[in-house]
């Protein structure tokens, strides 16, 4: 047992406590505090990656329990890489809040840590029940972000969002209950085994628990009918939420692939819910492209982004072949962070503009117009996937992976969301950099350091395309072991179920 | 038992979506609840319904299951702090909002 895998848990919760204890100690402290943990979280994702890499498949007992009694924390190569890509967003986005966001409310530096875990929590757990209190923990510390800086817009979108995921939060324990009812376990993967082998009579409550689950990851995602709550919240978050939220549909979209490759796999008993997701994938980059030109703001564009991006990741995942769930990996750093950075220059943007905000409405000149228009262009060209970019080479990638069955909605529904999507977001530039009235708005600057933050995400995009081929190849080994769950299982249970 | 236990957990699910679809917080807020103690029941009752068994395993003859129980006062704490939360969150919605619909919009006259 390696304590190592640890660290990304207890580093987050340990300085979460610091900061409460510390709240009115003024906030140099905690922002010290919050920055060397999410730094340390950094350093222990790299070197749990770098381990993962080799293909070997980590277990840690929780209190030295054995695996399917006890809760198992598990590192694979699919875990190291969302735990690698979830403090490489964090830490920039920290340091943009420091810059004032934190200040907008009280105790952004206990909310920002403990939303770490959550998310740090729900990659690297391999049971059920676990990752439904990890999931609670990510979604407390996610309601009182959202409200942080308060304002009726931000209760507003926070209240339907609260409310929405109290109703996800019950049917996730419903499906618990069948399918602890039915199998009598919920590790995952001593669940694998279960249902490959269940009893017909198993077979019906397990169907239904899988749709469930499907239904909660869903929402968790914003997959189609359940993305409403997302550009409303989105759009009402200060920047630095916004931008760390960008992680928090791919949780979602993390659940279903483990989920469904470990448990109710394709080839199993149980293929309905693996089978729903292409259409509902496809579905959703539809609605988020026409949100996206419909888009009223620049905050409203870049979430309908984050839904776009959510239907294309589980697209990839749907097709449900290596090189489909490699192209998804390998498009999923991209997307995060360079829709993490978006929001964070959105936050600048609105500030310079003054009264209009980043709403598509002509306004003021900004005063530093070159260089966040630069930055700007930059972002939109890798999220719209124009080559050189990393969204190019992802795209690619995933429409390379499809089989001629599936080639004629894949690549219609993704080529004609990119090129929409393009069109929408040099709208939205020409807009908010050109389309200019009176005169600029003195004050707000922003310091090359101030901006740094945001540039970091955004040349993310660049750094995932010059770096293609490593990051390529991880995401393909991933691919494969998720692809071939028995040295996951064998890795959990070790000699098979006692 | 089984049949009354299913009963249970059937009209407070029943209660607690009727609920949760109506537009004002309060109702809502209620309908959390009446859902969450419709699930907590559910995943009490996954370990099977048995009386007078001892919760252990091992021991000869039938023994209750430990788990779900160990599950449902996870998922009671939970559940009992999201209620909170949300209560206090329709508060404030009604305060800052000037109405207590979900969706913050007010009647349309």
């Amino acid at each position: 047992m390696n304590h190592l895998i640890l660290a990304p848990l207890l580093l987050p919760l340990v300085a979460g406590m610091i900061n409460l204890q510390r709240v009115r100690r003024g906030l140099a402290a905690q922002r010290c505090v919050s920055i060397v943990s999410t730094a340390g979280v950094l350093l222990a994702a790299i070197l749990l990656t770098a381990r993962a890499a080799g293909g070997q498949i980590e277990t840690y007992a929780l209190g030295g329990w054995p695996a399917p009694f006890g809760i198992v924390l598990v590192l694979d190569r699919l875990s190291a890489l969302m735990l690698l890509v979830t403090a490489l967003l964090a830490l920039p986005v920290l340091v943009h809040a420091c810059a004032g966001d934190d200040r907008c409310g009280r105790d952004f530096h206990v909310l920002f840590p403990i939303q770490l875990l959550g998310v740090n929590g729900a990659f690297l757990t391999g049971d059920l029940f676990n990752l439904f209190v990890f999931f609670e923990i990510l979604l407390i510390a996610s309601y009182c972000l959202a409200l942080h800086g308060s304002g009726p817009a931000r209760t507003r979108a926070a209240l339907r969002y609260v409310v929405l995921n109290l109703v996800g939060s019950s049917l996730f324990l419903v499906a618990l209950g069948a399918v602890y009812g039915a199998c009598g376990t919920l590790n995952m993967a001593d669940l694998a085994g279960a249902v490959a082998g269940a009893s017909p009579g198993q077979i019906a409550l397990l169907r239904a628990a899988s749709l469930l689950l499907l239904a909660v990851f869903g929402l968790k995602a914003a997959v189609l009918p359940l993305m409403t709550w997302l550009p409303g919240l989105y759009s009402a978050a200060l920047p630095s939420v916004a931008a760390l939220f960008a992680i928090m549909t791919k949780v979602g979209v993390y659940a279903v692939l483990r989920t469904q490759s470990l448990i109710f796999t394709p080839g199993g008993p149980l293929p309905e819910a693996a089978g729903l997701l292409l259409p509902l994938a496809l579905a959703t980059v539809v609605w988020g492209t026409l949100g996206i030109l419909g888009g009223q703001s620049l905050r409203e564009i870049l979430a309908h982004l984050v839904i776009v991006s959510v239907g294309t990741l589980l697209a990839g995942i749907g097709l449900w072949s290596a090189a489909g769930i490699a192209a998804a990996l390998y498009y999923m750093p991209h997307t995060t962070l360079v829709s993490g950075g978006l929001f964070l220059l959105s936050g600048h943007i609105a500030r310079q503009r003054g009264p209009v905000g980043d709403t598509l409405a002509p306004g003021p000149p900004l005063s530093q117009a070159g260089r966040l228009g630069t930055a700007f262009l930059l972002g939109a060209m890798a999220v719209a996937g124009l080559p050189p970019s990393s969204g190019f080479i992802g795209k690619v990638l995933l429409l390379q992976g499809t089989t001629t069955g599936q080639a004629l909605w894949v690549w219609t529904v993704v080529l004609a969301g990119g090129l929409l999507g393009l069109w929408a977001l040099a709208r939205c530039g020409s807009v908010l950099f050109w389309r200019t009235e009176g005169v600029s708005i003195s004050g707000a600057p922003v310091s090359w350091t101030g901006l740094a933050p945001a540039l970091a995400l955004l040349l993310a995009g660049l750094a995932l395309a010059v770096l293609a081929d490593p990051v390529a190849r991880y995401a393909g080994e991933a691919a494969a072991q998720l692809i071939n769950p028995e040295a996951y299982i064998q890795a959990v249970l070790g000699g098979g179920r006692p | 038992m089984e049949a009354l236990a299913a009963l249970a957990v059937a009209v407070l699910t029943a209660c607690g979506t009727y609920l949760v679809l109506r537009a004002r917080t309060f109702a809502v807020v209620l309908g959390l609840s009446l859902l969450s103690y419709a699930v907590n029941l559910f995943l009490f009752f996954s370990g099977r319904l048995v009386t007078g068994a001892p919760p252990l395993a091992g021991g000869a003859g039938s023994t209750a299951d430990p788990l779900p129980q160990a599950l449902v006062l996870t998922a009671i704490v939970i559940g009992f702090g999201m209620t909170a939360f949300v209560v206090i969150l329709a508060l404030r919605a009604r305060g800052e909002l000037g109405n207590d619909h979900v969706d913050g919009k007010g009647d349309v006259p």
